[in-house]
C-alpha cells in the first residue's frame, strides 16, 4: 500500500477548510437564489413570490449540512459539498421551472436526504471502516435491492424497463441505492483479495465471472442497459485499481461487449433501444410496436430522443434563459416525455445554453477531480477503493445518460447525479458525498 | 494503487469531456439541421412566441395581418388573424400552427420575425432578447392598393379567373387577386380547411387556394399576338405596314383555321390589311401567316426574350408561380426541333400548346409600355421597424431588355388603336390614352372561352400595366368581358399613381 506523500497537504492559508466551504456555499447560495428569481420573473404568469422560499429552503438545508459537516468531519474536502448544492441546486431550479409541484417533492426528498447525509456523517464520523466488515452484508443488500422490482406487486415497469419499485404512495428507484452498496462492497472485498486476484491465476477469475455474470443477469431482469454499463464500469474500475492489471480491463470490456451483442439479438427492448442510437429518423414509415401501426420512427419509438435533441439544438450558444425555454406545444402538450428525470439535460441545455451546460459539466468535472483527489489522499485500501469507486460511479452515471440523451451511446433510463428528479437518486447522491467527505477527513486528519 | 487511481480519473474527465464536446456538436454544428426538421415543434412554437410584423395595403393604414395574444402552457403566444378576411389572400398567404406558412407569410418570414440578417433590426432583436421582452418583428407595407384589389376581387367573384396591375416603371405590383378566393382566418379553424377546399366555383377544380395570378396556366389567346409582332418588327422582316391579304381564314397543314366570328357569326374576313391594323382588329390568318413566315422557333425566342420559360421573381414562394411556354403533357416543354414539332399559325395567335401565367402576360404589357425594358415585379414596397424606421426598401431593378425602343413604340401606338378603333373599346376612359390588346382563348370544342385583356395607360407616359384573365365564359370575348374590368383599375389607380410620381 501507498502512501500518499505527505508534501501534499501543506496549510496554505490560515482559512480552516470549514470556514472556506461556508463561504463557497455562500456563493452557491446566491446563485439559487438569483436562478429561482429568474425563473420567477420569466414565469410571472403561473409563479408567485412564494417560490423565492424554495431558495430561502435550500440554503437552509445546505447550511444544517455545513454546521453537520463541521461538527462530524471538520476536516474534510470543502469543494465537495458546495459542488453538490450548486448542482443540486441547478436541478431543482429546472425541476421547479417545468413543473412546481415536482419540485416540492424534491425539496422534500433534499431533507430526507440531508438528515441520512447528517446521520451517516456521525454515525460514522469515528471511524467509517467498520463498514468493511459488513461487507458480504452490502453485497447481498446490493443484490435484494436490484431485483426488488421483479417482485410481483412491488415493481413497476416505465419506458419499458423495471426499474422501479413502488410501496403505498412512495416510489422508489432501488438501483441507485444498489449502487452504492455494490461500491462499498467491492471496495471491502477486493482490498481483502486483491494480492490474490493480482496473480492473475485462472481460478481466482471466478469472482469476475460471477459478477460479470450478475450483471448480465441484472440486464437481462431489468431490461436496463444503462445500469448494467454502470455497475460493471465500476466493476472493472475497482478492479483495475486493487490489481494493477490491464487485462482484467480488457478481458471485462471482451466479455461485456459480448454480453451486449448476445443481448441486442436476443432482448426486444435492448435491441430497440440500439436501432433507436443508431437510426432515430427514417425516412420512412416503419412498425411501431407502441401503437402497432406504421410510423415514421421519429413519430414513434425515438420520439423521446429525437425531441431531446430538437430541445438540445434549440437552445444553441447562449440558451433561452430559465424560465423562456419550450417544453410543451402550442397547443399545452408536454413535449419531452420524463423530461426532468432521465432528460434533465435536454431542458438545462435548452435554457442555458452550450455555455452553461458546459458550465455545468465543468463542476461534474471539478467534483470527479476533488474525489479522485481524495483516493490518491487517503492512507489505506479499502478507503482509496471506495473513495475512487464512488467517484467514477458518478462520473460515469453521469457519462451514461448524458451520453445518452447527447446520441453518443444508447440511450438508458438512469439520473444525472444531483441534479434530477427522483427521491431515490437524491438519498443515494448525498450517501455518496458522505462516503467522501467521511473518506476525506480521515486522510487531511491524520496528516 | 495511487497510479491506477490516476489512470481512473483521467478516464473519467475524459468520459465527462466527451460530453462536452458531444454538446458542442448538437449545440453549433448540428442546430441548423435539427431547426430545420419538419417534426421540430420547438422551432414551431418559437415562431408563436414571437409578435410577428404586421402587413398592411400601399395606403400604410389598411391592416392586412395582425396578431391575437394568448396564453398557452405558462407562455404568451401570437396567432395570425386577418381582419380583411380575404385580401390577396393567395399573395398573403397564412401563418398558422398546423398548416405552417404561405405566400408572403413564408417569403418575407424572416422580415416578419425579425430574424432577417440587418444590423438594426439584430440589435433591437438582442435587446428584447436581454430585456426578456416579446420579439416584435418588422411591419411589411405592400404596393397593394386597398380600392384597385377590391374592385378586382369583386369584378372576379363568382368567377374564375386573376388580375394583375403593376406599374411598368418600378414594377411595384398594385393589384394580384385570384378567383375563387378564401378566408385565412379559416385555414387554422376546426373545419375551417375542408369548409375552404370545399369552395364552390365555375371552374373544376376550384383549387381556392391556388395563386392563379401566378400559377394559374391559360392559353394567352390573342394576347400573344403582341409577343407575334414584337418578333416581326425586330427582325425587320415585316414592318407595321407590311400588307396582307386576309380571307377569312388561314391554311395550316391543308386546313383552314378560321377568324373569330363577327357580329353575323361568320368568319370575318378583312381583305387587304396591313400588320398594324390586322393587331387592332385581331386578325388571326394574318397573324398565322406572319408566324408561319417567322417559324416557330423564331415566334418561341421572342417569348424567351419576354420571360418565358423562367419564372417570374416575386415575393411569394418559388413553388407558388409558374414559368410560361409551350406545356407538353402537363410539362414546360421547349421543343428541340420547332420547326417539326410546333404549328406556327396557330402558336403565332397564341393557341397551339402555349400557356401563360397572368403575371407574365402582365410583364408583356409593363415591357412595352416601359420601352421595352421588363422590371422585376415586387409586391413590397417597404419594411420598417416597429418603432417605424426603414429596414429595407426594394429598388426597382431591371430584369430585361426585351426590345428597342422603337419596337417598343410600334407596339404601344397598335395597342392604343386597339382601344380607340379595335377589339378593346371597352376599355376606354376618357381623358385618358389607353393601350390594351384583347384576347379570346379557345379553351374547348366549345363556346366558352378564357377572356383576356392586357393593358397599361396613360399610353405615353404609363404608371400601370396589367392583365385580366376570366376563365370559360360563355361566347366570352377579352374586350366584352375583361376589358371592362381592366377599365374600372386602371380608373383606380390613375389618380393615386400619377399623383404618387408627381
Amino acid at each position: 500500500m501507498q502512501r500518499a506523500p505527505a508534501t501534499r497537504q501543506r496549510p496554505t492559508s490560515s482559512v480552516t477548510a470549514r470556514n472556506r466551504e461556508l463561504a463557497y456555499l455562500i456563493v452557491v447560495g446566491a446563485l439559487t437564489g438569483l436562478g429561482f428569481a429568474s425563473v420567477y420573473i420569466a414565469r410571472q404568469s403561473e409563479v408567485s413570490w412564494g417560490s423565492l422560499s424554495y431558495a430561502a429552503l435550500f440554503i437552509a438545508l445546505y447550511l444544517v449540512a455545513h454546521v453537520i459537516a463541521r461538527i462530524a468531519v471538520p476536516n474534510a474536502d470543502p469543494y465537495l459539498l458546495p459542488l453538490a448544492g450548486f448542482l443540486t441546486a441547478v436541478g431543482l431550479t429546472e425541476i421547479y421551472r417545468l413543473g412546481p409541484t415536482d419540485a416540492f417533492k424534491q425539496g422534500l426528498w433534499i431533507v430526507i436526504a440531508v438528515a441520512l447525509f447528517a446521520g451517516a456523517l456521525l454515525g460514522l464520523r469515528r471511524d467509517y471502516r467498520v463498514l468493511e466488515s459488513y461487507k458480504y452484508l452490502f453485497g447481498l443488500g446490493a443484490i435484494v435491492l436490484l431485483f426488488l422490482p421483479r417482485l410481483p406487486g412491488l415493481g413497476t415497469t416505465v419506458n419499458g424497463a423495471r426499474l422501479w419499485v413502488h410501496v403505498g404512495p412512495l416510489e422508489f428507484q432501488p438501483g441507485e441505492l444498489a449502487k452504492i452498496f455494490l461500491i462499498v462492497f467491492l471496495a471491502a472485498y477486493l482490498r481483502e483479495k486483491r494480492e490474490v486476484l493480482a496473480q492473475g491465476r485462472l481460478k481466482d477469475l471466478g469472482p469476475l465471472l460471477l459478477i460479470w455474470g450478475a450483471t448480465m443477469l441484472v440486464l437481462v431482469e431489468t431490461n436496463d442497459l444503462g445500469s448494467a454499463l454502470l455497475y460493471f464500469g465500476i466493476f472493472l474500475a475497482m478492479l483495475y485499481i486493487a490489481t494493477a492489471r490491464f487485462s482484467y480491463v480488457l478481458a471485462g470490456l471482451v466479455l461485456f461487449a459480448a454480453g451486449g451483442y448476445v443481448a441486442n439479438r436476443e432482448i426486444a427492448h435492448v435491441h430497440e433501444r440500439i436501432v433507436i442510437w443508431l437510426h432515430p429518423w427514417t425516412t420512412t414509415k416503419v412498425y411501431c410496436p407502441l401503437t402497432g401501426t406504421m410510423a415514421l420512427r421519429q413519430d414513434c419509438q425515438s420520439y423521446q430522443l429525437v425531441k431531446s435533441l430538437y430541445s438540445i439544438g434549440s437552445g444553441g450558444f447562449a440558451g433561452t434563459g430559465l424560465g423562456k425555454g419550450t417544453f410543451t406545444t402550442p397547443d399545452g402538450h408536454p413535449l419531452i416525455p420524463y423530461v426532468n428525470t432521465d432528460f434533465i439535460y435536454s431542458a438545462l441545455a435548452q435554457e442555458l445554453g452550450l455555455i452553461g451546460v458546459s458550465a455545468l459539466l465543468l463542476v461534474f468535472m471539478v467534483f470527479a477531480a476533488r474525489g479522485m483527489k481524495i483516493a490518491l489522499q487517503a492512507e489505506d485500501g479499502f478507503s482509496k477503493l471506495l473513495a475512487a469507486g464512488l467517484t467514477f460511479g458518478f462520473a460515469l452515471q453521469t457519462f451514461i445518460i448524458v451520453g445518452g440523451v447527447l446520441r453518443e451511446i444508447p440511450v438508458t433510463g438512469i439520473t444525472l447525479p444531483f441534479v434530477s428528479y427522483g427521491g431515490s437518486s437524491v438519498v443515494a447522491n448525498f450517501l455518496l458525498l458522505a462516503g467522501l467527505m467521511l473518506v476525506s477527513n480521515r486522510a487531511n486528519a491524520t496528516q | 494503487m495511487n497510479r491506477q487511481i490516476s489512470a481512473v480519473a483521467l478516464v473519467s474527465l475524459v468520459l465527462l469531456t466527451a460530453l462536452i464536446v458531444g454538446t458542442t456538436y448538437w449545440q453549433t454544428w448540428a442546430e441548423g439541421g435539427l431547426a430545420a426538421r419538419q417534426d421540430n415543434e420547438i422551432q414551431q412554437v418559437a415562431q408563436f412566441e414571437i409578435r410577428r410584423g404586421k402587413i398592411y395595403a400601399s395606403d400604410g393604414t389598411t391592416v392586412l395581418a395582425a396578431n391575437v395574444r394568448k396564453k398557452v402552457g405558462g407562455q404568451t403566444l401570437y396567432f395570425r388573424t386577418y381582419p380583411t378576411h380575404g385580401f390577396a389572400s393567395q399573395a398573403i398567404g397564412y401563418s398558422t400552427e398546423t398548416r405552417s406558412r404561405a405566400g408572403l407569410e413564408q417569403e418575407e418570414n424572416a422580415f416578419l420575425t425579425a430574424s432577417n440578417q440587418d444590423l438594426g433590426t439584430f440589435f433591437d432583436t438582442i435587446g428584447d432578447k436581454l430585456r426578456g421582452s416579446t420579439i416584435t418583428g418588422n411591419n411589411v407595407i405592400l404596393n397593394l392598393q386597398v380600392r384597385a384589389q377590391r374592385i378586382a376581387q369583386n369584378a372576379l367573384a363568382g368567377k374564375c379567373g386573376a388580375v394583375v396591375a403593376l406599374n411598368p416603371t418600378t414594377g411595384a405590383v398594385y393589384v394580384m387577386a385570384s378567383s375563387p378566393t378564401f378566408d385565412p382566418n379559416l385555414i387554422e379553424k376546426p373545419g375551417g380547411y375542408a369548409k375552404v377546399q370545399a369552395t364552390k366555383a365555375p371552374c373544376h377544380p376550384a383549387a381556392p387556394l391556388l395563386n392563379r395570378a401566378t400559377q394559374g396556366l391559360y392559353p394567352p389567346g390573342s394576347t400573344f399576338k403582341t409577343i407575334t409582332a414584337a418578333a416581326a418588327l425586330d427582325d425587320h422582316v415585316f414592318k407595321a405596314s407590311s400588307s396582307f391579304y386576309d380571307p377569312g381564314y388561314c391554311t395550316e397543314y391543308g386546313k383552314r383555321v378560321s377568324n373569330a366570328l363577327d357580329q353575323s357569326g361568320g368568319a370575318e374576313a378583312f381583305g387587304n390589311i396591313n400588320l398594324f391594323d390586322a393587331y387592332v382588329h385581331s386578325v388571326n390568318a394574318v397573324y398565322c401567316q406572319i408566324g408561319q413566315k417567322l417559324g416557330a422557333g423564331r415566334v418561341l425566342e421572342e417569348a424567351k426574350k419576354f420571360g418565358f420559360y423562367t419564372v417570374p421573381p416575386l415575393e411569394t414562394p418559388s413553388d407558388s408561380r409558374s414559368a410560361s411556354g409551350l406545356y407538353n403533357n402537363g410539362k414546360l416543354w421547349y421543343p428541340k426541333q420547332p420547326q417539326y414539332q410546333v404549328d406556327p399559325g396557330r402558336l403565332a395567335f397564341g393557341q397551339e400548346r402555349m400557356l401563360v401565367t397572368p403575371l407574365q402576360m402582365a410583364l408583356v404589357a409593363a415591357t412595352v409600355a416601359n420601352g421595352g425594358v421588363q422590371m422585376a415585379p415586387h409586391l413590397v414596397k417597404t419594411v420598417r421597424s416597429p418603432s417605424g424606421s426603414t429596414v429595407y426598401t426594394p429598388h426597382p431593378q431591371r430584369l430585361r431588355t426585351v426590345l428597342t425602343p422603337q419596337t417598343a413604340a410600334t407596339l404601344r401606338d397598335m395597342m392604343v388603336q386597339v382601344v380607340n378603333r379595335g377589339t378593346g373599346t371597352n376599355a376606354q376612359i376618357p381623358g385618358v390614352e389607353v393601350a390594351g390588346k384583347t384576347g379570346t382563348a379557345e379553351i374547348c370544342q366549345c363556346t366558352n372561352y378564357d377572356a383576356w385583356f392586357i393593358f397599361f395607360a396613360p399610353a405615353q407616359h404609363p404608371v400601370v400595366a396589367g392583365a385580366v384573365v376570366v376563365e370559360s365564359q360563355p361566347n366570352g370575348f377579352g374586350g366584352a368581358v375583361s376589358a371592362p374590368i381592366a377599365k374600372e383599375i386602371m380608373q383606380a389607380i390613375l389618380p393615386v399613381a400619377s399623383k404618387a410620381k408627381s
